[in-house]
């Protein structure tokens, strides 16, 4: 039996597709801890690396602090805060939004950082105020740059959600972890599927917002 | 400005002790080597850089009793490269600070359009990026942008630098044509002194270090040169460029050599005695010049003619404009035409030498004015 097999038998299998276990309850769970985890950190990471691109300073700081975020491994942190806070949505949103944060930051930071300062010049010149500035000339440059900061963190937030199943929650870490202690391939092969195809509609969310939000001046067509 | 200094935390000073005067509704120009401060100079008007000691006073207020948004958005701004936002159509760019201002989109919008067309842009550019702009018309949409709100004041950081020079001299003639229909209080920075003298009113040139050298009317400039500084600045030629500014009206033109491609042997008499003879067609637009022997064979429609050069335009054009003509001319004449183009009369470089040395002598306030009787002697003008 090959993979195409595994995939095809996981989900011709009727029973997949219903009840608590069945896909779509498994990827509505899913999707609820990506957005969740790329909400705290959009929260936390777009008005930082906003401010500090804006004003230029604080960039060390930007760059420590992604660093070391980095380092962080998600799999250690998840054990190590369960273990601490035990079972439960809290030790799966942490390391989740630690990973998600640096690609938001830095990307951000650099975006609001590189924009053409002649504008910026003549808006404050034209008597616009700082707030204004930022979010009616630099944002807008800056937007598609600051959407692919985003969009690395959604795609490393679906695959990485998968450890959510690792204490006991859902998601589509269910079918692989359970599929591996069970020695069910079919299992395995179809949530590692499923997380594939995400990955890949998250790319196309991203390729739309881009097209809607981001001004035909900057994308030059 | 009284007594103005900006000195930054290291220690290096941009503008030293500068007081100046800057007149209501004319241009004003600083202009100067780079690095002498006038781009320090014009942002310490809006306060884009505050300055370290003196003040500045805007029809006798203190600039730093208002609020800095009020006061900016009072100030038309212009920087090089134009600074457009590039996610905004044109339209919307030069609404900027009509909106900021609280001004209704449609009402913006509208206005915007009205100075599209006050600037020479054509209202199809209002749905278009900057991007789809060339650099000319991105600087027009910068000084729209500035003039959207109506200031008083208009502050342009070398706003035509960025330009090739064909571009730029129409940018320049636009600007004066708009300013003669607005009569804005505009502070002009370049570091173009050819730029300084045919914009300003009045140009401040400053030399390294942020001090003023001089503060004065180009056409005094040109002819009293503060200092070896200001003089060099100017370059060498700026006894040909200060003709500029005297007007060829008086210029006595002489009509004698002129003939009609079908002039009769009688009319080619009456021009007998000039070295060239200058044919023009039926409508008394010049065709070129051609040698009286050439012409004694009868019609002079056929004969090889040698060309009149570029005719300058009495009244119009000035001295230099009439001089550039003569020296042009293979025949050392200059071809004066009305505005349609057709020739009103012919003048020597001699009688422009004389019209040049009684410009100065008025110029200088001696009065002194060359006797008519004397043409013969002025230096000619050697091409």
């Amino acid at each position: 039996m090959n993979v195409l097999n595994f995939v095809n038998a996981f989900f011709g299998d009727s029973a997949h597709w219903h009840g608590y276990d069945g896909i779509p309850t498994r990827l509505v769970e899913h999707v609820r801890y990506t957005l969740m985890a790329l909400g705290l950190a959009a929260a936390i990471g777009l008005p930082a690396g906003l401010l500090t691109g804006h004003t230029g300073r604080g960039g060390n700081a930007v760059a420590f602090v992604a660093t070391a975020a980095r380092a962080l491994p998600s799999f250690g942190l998840l054990v190590l805060i369960a273990v601490v806070v035990g079972i439960g949505l809290l030790p799966v949103m942490i390391p989740l939004v630690v990973l998600a944060i640096p690609p938001i930051l830095v990307t951000t930071y650099e975006a609001v950082r590189s924009v053409d300062p002649a504008p910026v010049d003549a808006a404050r010149g034209l008597g616009m105020t700082e707030t204004g500035i930022l979010f009616r000339v630099e944002l807008p440059v800056a937007l598609p740059l600051v959407l692919s900061g985003l969009r690395s963190a959604a795609i490393q937030v679906v695959s990485t959600a998968t450890i959510a199943a690792y204490v006991s929650l859902g998601g589509l870490g269910r079918y692989i972890i359970d599929g591996l202690y069970q020695r069910d391939y079919e299992k395995v092969v179809g949530g590692a599927t499923l997380v594939a195809l995400m990955a890949l509609v998250t790319l196309a969310v991203f390729w739309a917002a881009g097209r809607l939000a981001v001004s035909p001046g900057v994308r030059r067509r | 400005m009284d007594s103005v200094t900006k000195r930054y935390p290291d220690g290096t000073v941009a503008v030293d002790r500068l007081s100046l005067e800057i007149p209501d509704r004319s241009i004003t120009v600083l202009v100067g080597p780079s690095g002498c401060g006038k781009t320090t100079t014009l942002r310490m008007i809006n306060r884009m850089v505050e300055p370290t000691e003196g003040t500045i006073l805007l029809d006798g207020a203190d600039l730093q009793q208002q609020p800095v948004t009020t006061l900016r958005r009072s100030m038309g701004y212009v920087i090089q490269n134009a600074g457009l936002f590039q996610h905004r159509t044109i339209l919307d760019n030069i609404a900027t600070v009509p909106r900021m201002t609280g001004w209704g989109k449609h009402k913006s919008r509208a206005r915007a359009a009205e100075l599209m067309e006050r600037v020479g842009l054509d209202a199809s550019l209002g749905k278009r990026y900057p991007y789809q702009l060339s650099g000319g018309q991105q600087q027009r949409v910068g000084v729209a942008r500035a003039l959207a709100a109506d200031p008083p004041v208009l502050l342009m950081d070398e706003p035509f630098s960025a330009v090739d020079p064909v571009v730029r001299k129409g940018l320049q003639d636009e600007l004066l044509r708009i300013q003669d229909e607005l009569g804005k209080t505009i502070v002009f920075v370049t570091h173009d002194i050819d730029e300084a003298i045919k914009l300003g009113t009045m140009v401040a040139v400053m030399r390294t270090g942020g001090r003023l050298a001089q503060f004065a009317p180009p056409a005094e400039l040109l002819s009293d040169p503060a200092d070896a500084f200001v003089e060099d600045f100017l370059g060498a030629d700026r006894g040909i460029r200060r003709l500029s500014f005297f007007p060829s009206a008086a210029l006595e033109l002489t009509r004698g050599p002129v003939v009609r491609a079908d002039a009769t042997a009688e009319q080619l008499a009456a021009a007998d005695g000039a070295a060239h003879l200058l044919v023009t067609d039926a409508d008394d637009r010049p065709l070129g010049w051609a040698e009286p022997g050439d012409l004694g064979a009868g019609r002079p429609a056929d004969r090889r003619l040698l060309p009149y050069g570029r005719p300058f335009v009495p009244g119009t054009d000035s001295l230099r404009a009439a001089l550039d003509c003569a020296v042009l001319s293979p025949t050392g004449w200059a071809v004066a035409v009305d505005s349609d183009g057709r020739v009103t009369g012919v003048v020597s470089q001699q009688t422009i030498g004389e019209a040049i040395r009684t410009a100065h002598g008025t110029a200088a306030g001696t009065g002194g004015s060359a006797p008519a009787e004397d043409a013969a002697d002025v230096t000619k003008v050697a091409p």
